[in-house]
C-alpha cells in the first residue's frame, strides 16, 4: 500500500544533501550543535524536541524522539507530560485568539 | 514464567541463535567492521579478570536475561571446578574475580568459595553480581550484606529504573520493592555510602529495544531519584547494552524489533568501544569449567579458540593470551555508542 509517510524514509533524512549539499551540510552541523549538552541538558532538549514533534505533527520526529527520550532515561509519564505541554500551548494559542473574536464581536454588537 | 530451555523454545539452542544472528541480509559482519578498525583478528591485551559463572539457577526470571536463568535451571558449578578456579587464581596474576550466575549466592558452596578466594589474596577485587532480591528470598540469605562486608566484596546489582513500572516489567512483579529493601540493607552495613570503602555499583540496562543513554547523565538521575525518594546511596552506575542473545533475542523477535535493533547497534558501531571490549582482559568460566571469551560467548557455547586451554583445569596463560577472540554479530552490542561491558560504558 502506498502512503505519504514511510517509516523507512526517516533513514534517508541524511540524504537530503543529494539535491542541495551546502545547505544540508549547514543544517546538519547546526542541528548537531543545537542538541549538544549546553545550558540545557541533552535530556531536556530531547523532551522539548518530543513536544515540538507533536506540535508540528511530524511522524518521523515522533518516532525518533520517542526512542531518544527513552534512551536518555525518561519514562512514559515524563514523555506524556511533555506532549501535554505541547497540547496546552496549542490549545492555549487557539483560545487566546478568542480575545480577538471577542473584541470584534463586541465592536460590531449593539 | 519458565526459562526458554524449560519451554523447549528453539532459541534456547545456541545453533538457532547463531543462525538467526547471521541471517540478516542487510547487515555488515562484525568481522568486517573490526577489519576496518584494524582490530581483526581480535586479540587479548592481558588477562586480568576471571569472570566465573557459578550456575544458571536464579530466583528471578527476567525477560532480558542472556543466561536464560531461572528457578528451573539446575546447572550449577561443583566444588571440584571451584577448586580448579582457586588453583588458577593462586598461580596466576588475576586482579579481579567476578562472580556471576544466575544468582551466584544460590550455589551451596558460594560462601566457601568466596572465603577461599579471599584467603589467597587480601587485595584481589572480588565482585559479586547480586540481583538484590535474593537477599530477601529466604531467611538464610538475610545476612548476605554482612557476609559481603566481612569479605570486602564489591557488590554490583541491576536496577533498570528508579520506578516499579519499568523495573518490574523487565525483572518480574514486585522486584522493584524488594530491590529497594535490599539496597537499604546494603546501605545499613556501609555499602555505597560516601567515604565508605564498601562499593555498591548499580547496573542500568534498557527495559526494551533501545540503547542506553549517557552513563554520566543516567547516574546523576539515578542518584537524585534514589536519594530523594528512597534515601538510597550507591557509588557508580554502569550502563549496559542488552546483547541480542537468549531471552532478549527472543523478546526482540516476538515484539517485531529484531531487525531495527540490530540495525541500530550496527549503525552505532564505535571504534574506540571496539578497542576496549571486555573480552580483551577477561576470561569467562562456565559452570562446568569450560573457558569462554565472555559470558555472552559462554551462553552461545562458543568456547575459547585454543585447544590447549579450553577448560579451567588446563589453564595456560600463554595460550589464552595468544588466542584469537571468537566474534559474531552479537558483538555489535559491545561496540554500539559509548560501548558496553560488565563495568559499563567503555568509550
Ligand atoms: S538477569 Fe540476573 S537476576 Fe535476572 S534471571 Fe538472569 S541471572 Fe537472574
Ligand atoms: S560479545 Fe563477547 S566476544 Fe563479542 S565483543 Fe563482546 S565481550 Fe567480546
Amino acid at each position: 500500500m502506498k502512503t505519504y509517510y514511510n517509516p523507512d524514509d526517516l533513514k534517508k533524512f541524511g540524504n537530503i544533501g543529494e539535491f542541495q549539499k551546502p545547505m544540508a551540510d549547514k543544517f546538519f552541523e547546526y542541528y548537531g550543535e543545537v542538541f549538544k549538552e549546553g545550558a540545557l541538558t541533552a535530556r531536556e532538549k530531547s523532551l522539548i524536541a518530543l513536544a515540538v514533534a507533536h506540535a508540528v505533527q511530524c511522524p518521523y520526529c515522533i518516532d525518533a524522539y520517542t526512542v531518544d527520550t527513552m534512551e536518555k532515561g525518561c519514562d512514559e509519564e515524563q514523555m506524556m507530560e511533555a506532549v501535554h505541554v505541547a497540547a496546552a500551548i496549542r490549545g492555549g494559542a487557539s483560545l487566546v485568539h478568542s480575545t480577538q473574536m471577542m473584541n470584534k464581536a463586541k465592536e460590531i454588537s449593539m | 514464567m519458565k526459562s526458554l530451555k524449560a519451554q523447549n523454545h528453539p532459541l534456547s539452542k545456541s545453533e538457532k541463535e547463531i543462525q538467526l544472528l547471521e541471517s540478516l541480509e542487510f547487515t555488515e559482519s562484525f568481522e568486517s567492521k573490526l577489519k576496518e578498525s584494524g582490530l581483526f583478528p581480535l586479540k587479548p591485551i592481558q588477562i586480568e579478570i576471571l569472570q566465573i559463572n557459578m550456575g544458571k539457577m536464579c530466583n528471578q526470571v527476567c525477560q532480558h536475561c542472556h543466561v536464560d536463568a531461572g528457578p528451573d535451571r539446575k546447572e550449577i558449578m561443583e566444588q571440584e571446578v571451584m577448586q580448579q578456579c582457586l588453583d588458577v587464581i593462586k598461580r596466576h596474576e588475576i586482579k579481579a574475580v567476578d562472580l556471576t550466575g544466575g544468582a551466584p549466592e544460590m550455589n551451596p558452596n558460594f560462601r566457601w568459595f568466596v572465603t577461599e578466594i579471599r584467603k589467597i589474596n587480601e587485595d584481589i577485587n572480588i565482585i559479586v553480581r547480586c540481583n538484590l532480591t535474593i537477599i530477601l528470598a529466604n531467611p538464610k540469605y538475610h545476612d548476605l550484606p554482612d557476609f559481603f562486608k566481612a569479605n570486602n566484596i564489591e557488590v554490583v546489582s541491576s536496577l533498570p529504573y528508579f520506578n516499579a513500572v519499568k523495573t518490574d516489567a523487565q525483572r518480574g512483579d514486585g522486584v522493584f520493592g524488594k530491590s529497594i529493601k535490599a539496597l537499604k540493607m546494603l546501605n545499613e552495613v556501609g555499602y555505597g555510602i560516601d567515604g565508605s570503602p564498601l562499593k555498591l555499583n548499580l547496573v542500568y540496562n534498557p527495559s526494551g529495544a533501545f540503547l542506553p543513554g549517557s552513563q554520566g547523565e543516567l547516574e546523576a538521575q539515578f542518584k537524585k531519584k534514589l536519594s530523594s525518594q528512597y534515601e538510597i546511596e550507591f557509588n557508580s552506575l554502569f550502563t549496559i547494552t542488552n546483547i541480542p542473545i537468549s531471552r532478549f533475542l527472543e523478546y526482540l523477535v516476538r515484539s517485531g524489533n529484531y531487525e531495527a535493533y540490530m540495525e541500530r547497534l550496527i549503525n552505532a558501531y564505535n571504534m574506540t568501544a571496539a578497542a576496549n571490549v571486555m573480552c580483551r582482559n577477561t576470561i569467562s568460566v562456565g559452570w562446568d569449567g569450560y573457558l569462554y571469551d565472555c559470558d555472552f560467548n559462554q551462553m552461545l557455547e562458543l568456547k575459547v579458540d585454543t585447544p590447549k586451554s579450553q577448560h579451567i583445569k588446563d589453564w595456560n596463560t600463554d595460550a589464552l593470551t595468544e588466542r584469537n577472540i571468537v566474534v559474531n554479530q552479537h558483538c555489535f552490542g559491545c561496540t554500539a555508542g559509548a560501548g558496553s561491558s560488565c563495568g559499563g560504558a567503555t568509550a
